[in-house]
């Protein structure tokens, strides 16, 4: 299924912290019904706030949105969203696994575990976004995704609700992209896949 | 800055095969990106200079061998943790226990034992620990012998506490410690119900008879061969009515043995043995 001679995306990781979830919740509503890849959602939360997420995704796309379980197959046209309190590990065999290891940065999940195991998996049929936030998680693993060959997008600090987070990636990697809000869900449209 | 990508899968293999081939650690069926991130945890965290040399370490450093172990079994816990799942054993499940003459409790892979003073707690205030006694396992001796000191950081108990009065607890909770500069070590009468061992749940066999079974995040590291065989295990562990509780994100459903039990509540992991 390559388009325009591109290699096709297998997997889109999105990652943020505060700030992050009105980005996505913006975005949704413009993806194209007929995406087929996989989203994987990792979003710092507090541990409380539970299905309650799914729903308010699922109410701003006609896409599956559900929580990642494990040893779930990651199948395309679908939503993941990170569970809390685990991280949320890629399986070579295209499943979840959970951990409850060490906070990173005090973060579980942590975006940096999501997006290094799925580096190392999906390799550069990858698309890893990081969004707003006041934490410096994130950004090893985009260096993680890019080392790989994947596709990097950090949002625009300057169009970011906090800047903290798309910072700190800037100053250890040079995407392939910086991004505004508006424009994700026009990118995320045009990728082969 | 720690780097996940330095010891490559066939090495990783190759330690997992040293480890069985050596003392008999059988980590072949856990789950591969959790023991590859580990095992680059480690490597980078004690900064060997190369494969070889970590290799080495590991196969010769008794010492280093026990930590290789400790820190690849993520030897992480919490008191009450979820404490909507602690309310439901306090509320739903020690009542009928409270029934049996002698009540006896297995928490296998109890890591530092958080889990099993919390279960302490909950006996002692509904008048049952004098009858219970408690069976803490974990692969790693190392936390276990933590665990028998029931000696946990201070700066975790305003966190445990909250957890505690969520989870249904009504006392003061610092009433089960005495606090000793940054430490807080728990009451003896709580520990004296606990009896430590070392138990693989890969290859040990089941030791007894329980009312109640508790593993906790230890089934998400395995995959879907050694959660079945642990499931066997653990239906062979259990009386007839007896509890089985699991971690929050783990389930019984699609097992061999989910059509002998009913899960007692729709929201927590806790089933019941019904045949
Ligand atoms: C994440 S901790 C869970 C601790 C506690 N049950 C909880 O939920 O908070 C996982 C524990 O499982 C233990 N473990 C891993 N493999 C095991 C095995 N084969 N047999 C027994 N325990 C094991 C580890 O040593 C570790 O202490």
């Amino acid at each position: 299924m390559e388009k325009d001679g591109l290699k096709k995306v297998e997997a889109i990781l999105i990652g943020g912290s505060a700030g992050s979830l009105d980005v996505i919740l913006r975005m949704l509503p413009d993806l194209r019904r007929d995406l087929s890849l996989s989203i994987i959602i990792i979003l710092h939360r507090s541990t409380t706030v539970d299905n309650t997420l799914v729903d308010l995704l699922s109410s701003r796309t006609s896409l599956m949105v559900k929580e990642a379980e494990e040893k779930e197959k990651i199948l395309p046209g679908i939503i993941y969203i990170a569970p809390p309190d685990y991280h949320l590990l890629v399986e070579n065999d295209r499943s979840f696994s959970l951990d409850f290891s060490e906070k990173i940065l005090y973060s579980r999940p942590a975006i940096d575990v999501t997006f290094q195991t799925a580096a190392d998996v999906y390799k550069s049929f990858l698309v890893a976004i990081l969004l707003s936030g006041a934490n410096a998680d994130g950004s090893e693993g985009l260096v993680a995704v890019q080392n790989a060959g994947g596709i990097t997008i950090v949002q625009d600090p300057a169009d970011a609700e906090i800047n903290y987070m798309p910072h700190q990636a800037l100053l250890k990697l040079t995407p392939a992209h910086i991004m505004k809000k508006a424009d994700l869900a026009g990118f995320i449209n045009r990728l082969p896949f | 800055m720690i780097d996940y990508k330095v010891v490559q899968d066939e090495e990783v293999t190759v330690l997992l095969d040293d480890l069985l081939e050596l003392y008999g650690y059988d980590f072949t069926n856990y789950s591969k990106a959790s023991i590859k991130r580990r095992v680059n945890r480690l490597f980078s965290l004690d900064r060997f200079p190369s494969f070889a040399e970590f290799r080495y370490r590991i196969k010769n450093d008794p010492g280093y061998l026990r930590r290789f172990i400790e820190q690849i079994t993520v030897p992480v816990t919490e008191m009450f943790r979820d404490p909507a799942f602690y309310r439901t054993l306090r509320e739903e499940v020690l009542p009928i226990l409270g029934t049996y003459p002698l009540i006896r409790i297995w928490h296998a892979g109890c890591a530092t034992g958080e889990e099993v003073y919390s279960m302490a707690i909950m006996l002692k205030e509904a008048n049952l620990l004098h009858k219970s006694l408690l069976y803490a396992t974990d692969i790693n001796p190392e936390v276990l012998e933590r665990a028998r000191k029931g000696i946990f950081p201070l700066s975790q108990m305003k966190h445990y506490s909250e957890n505690y009065i969520s989870s249904g607890g009504k006392n003061d909770f610092s009433s089960y410690y005495s606090a000793n500069y940054d430490m807080a070590k728990f009451d003896t009468v709580l520990t004296g119900k606990m009896i430590f061992a070392t138990h693989n749940l890969v290859s040990d066999r089941s030791f007894n008879e329980f009312q109640l079974i508790l593993c906790r995040n230890v089934l998400i590291y395995f995959d879907k061969d050694l959660q079945a065989r642990v499931f066997q295990l653990f239906d062979e562990s259990l009386d007839n009515l007896g509890f089985l509780a699991l971690g929050s994100k783990e389930t019984l459903r699609f097992s061999a043995i989910a059509s002998k039990f009913k899960q007692v509540s729709a929201k927590e992991k806790i089933w019941r043995k019904m045949a």
